[in-house]
């Protein structure tokens, strides 16, 4: 399975700064014609028709959305995943300690992160410097988090989470191997 | 059914602009603290990581509290003409921010705490020797201190909405709701008043919970606290209160816009809706704070995703299209005042796809405390709120006309806030993390761009607020 991390983020900001941008066409449209003059009885009813239509569409667009999107919730794959990679991931102030430093590709990694002190955030970056999955490193509680790598290379291992005055330095890498032969895919 | 609007002659008395007078200075110092960490962050001047974060705790909980306080000035102004306030109780929420704000800078500048605003424990009793526990318990209690003022604030703005409706039902539209009442409702400012009141006192006392508990836990550490049950109550407060200040401030847009418009804000049973659904989505929504915590139930991880689409709509439905209805072939007259008015609303909704964006949990997975966040927010808070709450300051500080300065600083304003905010967008689109002392070589564009957008902004806010405050002088 290839991860999409890449193509949500574009589409994220693409979603994003298109409508911000037609949000703000319509703003500037309105405030373009607003030095005209007209009743407001005649303005009123136009408006509350379009409201209607408007409130129909964000409801169905929500509500297409989000079945698309909570149809694969990244909380439930460590039971899913069969015979997973098993990697224990402590967080202290302010480095990682991790159980393996490398993987395999394409084989499911099974993170089990936890915290000795303060919370902190376990994010992958891959070699493009690019976020490709996180969750949060909690005192008293291990977070599971299943991720596939689909390219060989070092990964990056940064913290998400304040943590205190070393926090944008709390770094560790990851190597990811290429898959050895008939090993299982994701 | 009614309006809500009517002229408003009446200005605001002496004490909503001694408010004023301190949200213009502290927003003034709070923008200069986040645009020296952002030339920072762009390697532009040196900031060491102590500063940096201390900076960012101040800016944080400087910004946050002085919100509020600006949302509490508008609020107290409308609402006082619908319900009979308590003058003293208004002073004593003023002397409240102020006392906590002094421990709140003094422990971040003076005795080095820097556990962030939202002071995620156990990280105040964890500072590897950057601050003592006494000065991160000082700080909570200047926490403390603030929300005891806006407690007090809020109980009175219920004792006076009870005194003239009755019942928080009555206030929030029910009867024209529900029943099919014919009177007429209460006018849009009272509802919101009432949403506030229901909502940020249980922010309130869920935030006052976890303060005091860490201040136990910061001078008896053997008593501990679950992190996660500690995470959950700060983003109920935090997430509640920033949320509040914007309702309490868009009472301005219902108040005043009609004014410039010459039409009039209707309370229908929509609006009256839409109030009543904001009440319970804010309140339930948090848990889009908390999807990166795979320990938490899976089903408040959906429900945090859903409520987030939901909260949307009232905003976008009810107030925006309500402000672009007025706007429309209006023959509005524009100033800098009601310019600010409708950028607010601009901001608000805009706002709203990014945020609704972040609250999808696949997209959070990549997006989480990265600037996404920071850009969104920013979105609400720059190009939502502090339009509001500099188009109240313009509307009553400029009757006797704009001038050009007005016109060239909404124009910087409204163009840096753009800016500003959509490049900390860009960069979470980039994978930049947020709250980082130190950026990596190829991040630093954003951060450098951004800079010169938020110093677009800082002069922007500095001449507004100096003119505000040498015609506010004035008798009208």
């Amino acid at each position: 399975m290839t991860i999409p991390f890449v193509t949500i983020q574009m589409t994220a900001a693409l979603i994003s700064f298109a409508g911000i941008t037609l949000v703000a066409g319509i703003f500037l449209v309105v405030a373009q014609r607003s030095r005209h003059d007209e009743p407001y009885a005649v303005v009123q009813p136009r408006a509350y028709r379009l409201r209607s239509r408007l409130f129909v569409l964000l409801l169905l667009g929500g509500l297409l959305v989000a079945a698309v999107t909570l149809f694969d919730l990244p909380y439930s794959r460590a039971e899913a995943v069969r015979d997973p990679l098993l990697v224990d991931v402590t967080a202290h102030q302010w480095y990682w300690e991790l159980s393996r430093q490398s993987v395999e590709a394409h084989r499911p990694v099974l993170f089990r992160v936890g915290s000795v002190d303060v919370n902190h955030g376990f994010a992958i970056y891959d070699g493009d410097r690019r976020l490709i999955a996180q969750v949060q490193a909690m005192p008293g509680y291990i977070n599971e988090l299943v991720v596939a790598f689909d390219r060989p290379g070092t990964y990056q291992i940064l913290c998400l989470e304040y943590c205190g005055l070393v926090h944008h330095a709390m770094m560790a890498s990851i190597e990811v191997l290429a898959p050895v032969a008939g090993s299982e895919r994701f | 059914m009614s309006t809500s609007a009517e002229a408003h002659p009446r200005r605001p008395e002496s004490l909503v602009w001694l408010y004023l007078a301190v949200v213009g200075i502290v927003v003034v110092a709070m923008m200069g603290v986040g645009l020296v960490m952002r030339m920072g962050q762009a390697g532009l001047l040196q900031l060491s990581p102590q500063w940096f974060y201390r900076f960012l705790t101040m800016h944080g909980v400087g910004m946050v509290g002085i919100s509020g306080i600006g949302g509490a000035a508008i609020l107290y102004h409308f609402l006082s003409a619908h319900v009979d306030l308590s003058r003293k109780v208004f002073l004593a929420n003023l002397i409240f921010f102020l006392v906590g704000a002094v421990l709140l800078l003094g422990t971040s500048l003076f005795a080095g705490y820097a556990g962030a605003w939202t002071f995620l424990y156990p990280l105040p009793q964890h500072s590897m020797g950057q601050w003592t526990p006494i000065a991160a318990a000082l700080h909570l209690a200047g926490l403390a201190l603030v929300g005891v003022g806006f407690l007090l604030f809020h109980l009175d703005t219920g004792r006076a909405i009870l005194g003239r409706y009755g019942s928080l039902a009555n206030a929030l539209g029910w009867p024209q709701l529900f029943r099919g009442s014919a009177a007429d409702p209460p006018p849009a400012t009272v509802v919101a008043a009432t949403m506030v009141l229901i909502v940020n006192v249980l922010g309130l006392v869920s935030g006052a919970s976890i303060i005091v508990m860490s201040i136990v836990s910061l001078l008896a550490p053997a008593f501990t606290i679950d992190p996660l049950l500690a995470k959950n109550m700060i983003y109920v407060f935090g997430h509640i209160f920033i949320n509040a200040t914007i309702y309490m401030a868009v009472t301005a847009v219902y108040e005043l816009l009609p004014i410039h418009t010459g039409r009039p804000w209707k309370v229908n049973r929509v609006f009256l809706a839409a109030w009543n659904a904001s009440a319970l989505f804010v309140v339930i929504v948090y848990p889009h704070h908390l999807l990166m915590d795979f320990a938490q139930p899976t089903w408040l991880h959906v429900v945090g995703q859903i409520i987030s689409y939901a909260s949307g709509f009232p905003i976008l439905v009810v107030t925006a299209f309500g402000a672009l209805t007025l706007v429309h072939r209006s023959g509005i007259r524009w100033t800098a005042a009601s310019a600010f008015l409708f950028l607010s609303m601009f901001g608000w909704s805009a706002g709203v796809v990014p945020a609704v964006v972040d609250g999808t949990i696949a997209a959070n997975q990549v997006l989480h405390n990265t600037q996404w966040v920071p850009g969104h927010f920013h979105f609400y808070l720059v190009l939502g709120l502090l339009s509001m709450f500099l188009g109240f300051a313009l509307h009553f500080s400029s009757q006797r006309g704009d001038a050009v300065a007005d016109r060239v600083g909404f124009w910087i304003y409204a163009i840096g806030g753009l800016g500003f905010t959509c490049l900390f967008l860009a960069a979470g689109a980039s994978s930049v993390p947020r709250r980082w002392a130190a950026h990596l070589a190829d991040w630093q564009g954003f951060a450098a761009a951004g800079s010169v957008f938020g110093a677009g902004v800082l002069v922007a806010t500095i001449l507004l607020v100096a003119r505000i405050a040498v015609r506010a002088r004035r008798p009208a």
